[in-house]
């Protein structure tokens, strides 16, 4: 460890006083740090392919910016906060990482950003979906990338009503992330002129789920929203087919990753309406792209992957643009930028950190419309950014001002 | 003087020039607070061979404590700790009060249960955050005078209070009350023969490392400026009985050694290895159990013993 860190000091010297004769970029690299779950539960949907996302882009950026190397480190947080936070902060200070990217894990999502807020450097959180991050959680420097749990909610439930199903049921993972997922859907469904009858809260990681299916079918409700995630949301929908829910009611999810689909099967999750901001088969774009990932990965790549790879693209291109990787100077040209690429049509970076881009309303295809592998969903809606994602005038972010 | 005394030296020297050498302060803080959580959890384990497995539960919840205190009511950094640390004292008196009427397996499984019902009460909670956590707590003013934002103080801070711990468990085991503990481990039922108020002597020894715990969490907290679920996770639980273990449980030093090898291959490992961490943390586990029981500091303990023996 002491022989390590004195190498790191010694490198750092060296950086330092070759810096001085480049100065617009730091360290002579431009070093991308990625954070993320690499072997937990949410390791499918990032993970490994996500790191294979951000090589990806880099390679296709040409691997400089500037005339300098782009490089890549990342790290597994192992779902430990603490392991997130500090990996972030020795990073910055002693590698002199010029940009992170934040995985799957709000907790470590947030306190990534916090460090990345402390020590000014520019933070994309792609995997996580909390609206911390650019509300009271706020910081110039983050850019919420992706998706988050209010458009979610707002797409689902918008459209969802829009397509006929005006009476809802909801089944709700009973803690913060679940009740808010509800009630931010419930109020949605409400302003768009359907009626929420009902709600059944379940305990975290429920393994029994009938009677809470007995209660949805007694609603007669014509949507079950399912406000819970990953083990939870796949055993709901389980329970669902087997109780014949999905015969009466049509199952809307408001947060299915499409590596949940492929777990659980379409015969288990045809029908379902679901959200996502990206679909690996909805453009020419999308279908090259995520073929090159599929050769490496061997699985078409999640939303968060794709975004892995627009974000760091858009980095780079805003790096070149300012002609540094100053910080301060990157974010300026970050949040002036249109994003046009395969994950984003004319996306840009709002004053609070977070990214506006289309969302998608899609169906999961039935076993027999299915015609090859990962032929799962059908888009059943495009829904604008503006109208998908919390306007700003809501943002509680301390330093917008209003 | 005896190769430990130099050993002690040698290690104090290091710690006390680690910033000066280049030694990352964050990491080393990082240890010494699991270096504490263990050394507390040990006192339990070691001296009076009560296995709790459910101590991130007052770890989790001193440093919820501390965090809310500092952020949300804007109390000083040390009373804040002592604030951590009474909440941590007082659950560990009665969820000890409920748990050591029991023995072996239900003793752990009392304390995981309970563990358990905290963890979910922090997922519900408002004040706690759920599974975003209480994130951005400001380390403040130690004192009311001495900022503690700099890591090179904070650091010093740390350590002072690492080795306060690390004596007064000393002090604690070579006194008559860690005696009768001992007593306690090797064969209860003589102890109370000899007319031991057995219970209560437990239930203090429950309440101290509860108490010490906390005062890990709290720490944590000032260093990294949040507290979440991981803290009070049943996984961090498993991770103290793994640093213990695997130092040497029952000795001083084992647990901060252990607890230093474990963080330092989490650290180390997880920009290396990505996903092959817990196998490695894992593999080493078994090793430990496998091949050298007393954990490398009783292993190491056990062989100068044996030479001076010969000798």
């Amino acid at each position: 460890m002491k022989l390590k860190s004195l190498n790191v000091a010694l490198a750092l010297a060296l950086c330092i006083s070759a810096a001085s004769t480049q100065a617009q970029v730091s360290g002579n690299t431009v070093k991308i740090g990625f954070i993320t779950d690499m072997s937990g539960l949410y390791a499918d949907l990032d993970g490994p392919g996500g790191v294979e996302a951000i090589r990806m882009a880099i390679g296709d950026f040409g691997g400089t910016v500037l005339g300098k190397k782009v490089e890549l480190v990342s790290a597994d947080h192992q779902n430990k906060t603490d392991i997130a936070s500090s990996l972030a902060r020795e990073w910055i200070d002693q590698q002199g990482v010029d940009m992170l990217i934040g995985g799957t894990n709000s907790g470590a999502g947030i306190a990534m950003a916090k460090v990345a807020g402390e020590k000014k450097r520019p933070y994309f959180n792609i995997g996580a979906g909390s609206t911390r991050l650019t509300n009271e959680d706020c910081t110039p420097y983050t850019v919420h990338y992706a998706y988050d749990t209010a458009a979610l909610a707002n797409v689902t439930g918008a459209a969802v009503v829009k397509g006929g199903g005006k009476s809802w049921f909801f089944l709700t993972a009973d803690y913060a992330f679940g009740i808010s997922l509800e009630q931010d859907t419930a109020a949605v469904v409400k302003a768009s002129g359907g009626t929420v009858v009902g709600a059944v809260r379940h305990p975290l990681s429920a393994s029994d789920f009938s009677s809470f299916m007995l209660q949805a079918q007694a609603s007669k409700a014509q949507v079950l929203g399912l406000a819970n995630a990953g083990g939870d949301m796949i055993n709901a929908v389980k329970a669902a087919r087997e109780f014949g829910v999905t015969k009466t009611m049509k199952l809307a999810g408001l947060l299915v990753f499409i590596t949940d689909v492929h777990s659980l099967g379409l015969q288990a999750t045809q029908g379902m309406q679901l959200t996502d901001g990206w679909y690996w088969d909805s453009s020419p774009e999308t279908r090259a792209w995520s073929k090159r990932f599929f050769e490496k990965m061997k699985k078409m790549p999640s939303m968060a992957q794709a975004a892995d790879y627009s974000a760091t693209t858009t980095y780079l291109n805003a790096v070149k643009a300012a002609g540094t990787d100053d910080p301060d100077k990157v974010m300026v040209q970050l949040k002036k930028a249109k994003i046009n690429d395969m994950f984003a049509k004319g996306g840009y970076i709002r004053e609070d950190g977070r990214m506006i881009h289309e969302m998608y309303l899609l169906e999961v295809k039935k076993p027999e419309e299915s015609k090859y592998p990962w032929d799962y969903y059908k888009v059943v809606a495009k829904v604008p950014g503006e109208q998908a994602f919390q306007p700003l005038s809501k943002s509680t972010c301390p330093f917008i001002k209003k | 003087m005896r190769l430990t005394t130099y050993v002690y030296i040698a290690l104090a020297a290091l710690a006390v020039l680690a910033p000066l050498i280049g030694l990352y302060p964050v990491f080393v803080m990082k240890l010494l607070c699991f270096a504490i959580f263990a050394c507390a959890f040990n006192l339990l384990l070691g001296y009076t061979g009560l296995l709790s497995f459910g101590h991130a539960a007052y770890f989790g919840a001193a440093a919820y404590t501390t965090g809310y205190l500092v952020k949300t009511l804007h109390w000083t950094p040390e009373v804040a700790i002592l604030g951590g640390m009474a909440l941590a004292a007082f659950s560990g008196l009665i969820v000890g009060a409920m748990a050591i009427r029991r023995q072996g397996i239900y003793f752990a499984m009392i304390t995981l249960a309970l563990a358990q019902m905290l963890y979910f009460v922090c997922l519900q909670l408002k004040l706690t955050g759920g599974e975003d956590g209480l994130q951005g707590v400001p380390r403040g003013n130690l004192f009311g005078m001495l900022s503690l934002s700099n890591d090179t103080t904070m650091y010093y801070f740390v350590l002072a209070l690492f080795v306060t711990v690390f004596l007064l468990i000393r002090r604690i085991v070579h006194s008559p009350f860690g005696q009768i503990l001992k007593a306690i481990r090797e064969n209860e039922p003589r102890a109370v023969s000899l007319g031991y108020d057995v219970e209560r002597y437990k239930l203090l020894a429950f309440v101290l490392s509860t108490t010490l715990a906390g005062l890990a969490g709290s720490l944590k907290t000032l260093v990294f400026g949040f507290a979440t679920l991981s803290d009070v996770h049943w996984s961090m639980s498993g991770e103290v009985i793994l640093m213990t273990l695997l130092g040497g449980v029952g000795t001083f030093f084992g647990p901060v050694l252990g607890a230093g090898i474990v963080v330092a291959l989490q650290d180390n490992l997880a920009d290396k290895v990505g996903s092959w961490v817990s196998v490695i943390i894992g593999a080493i586990f078994v090793v430990c159990v496998m091949a050298f029981r007393r954990g490398l500091v009783g292993e190491a303990q056990a062989f100068f013993g044996r030479k001076k023996k010969t000798a």
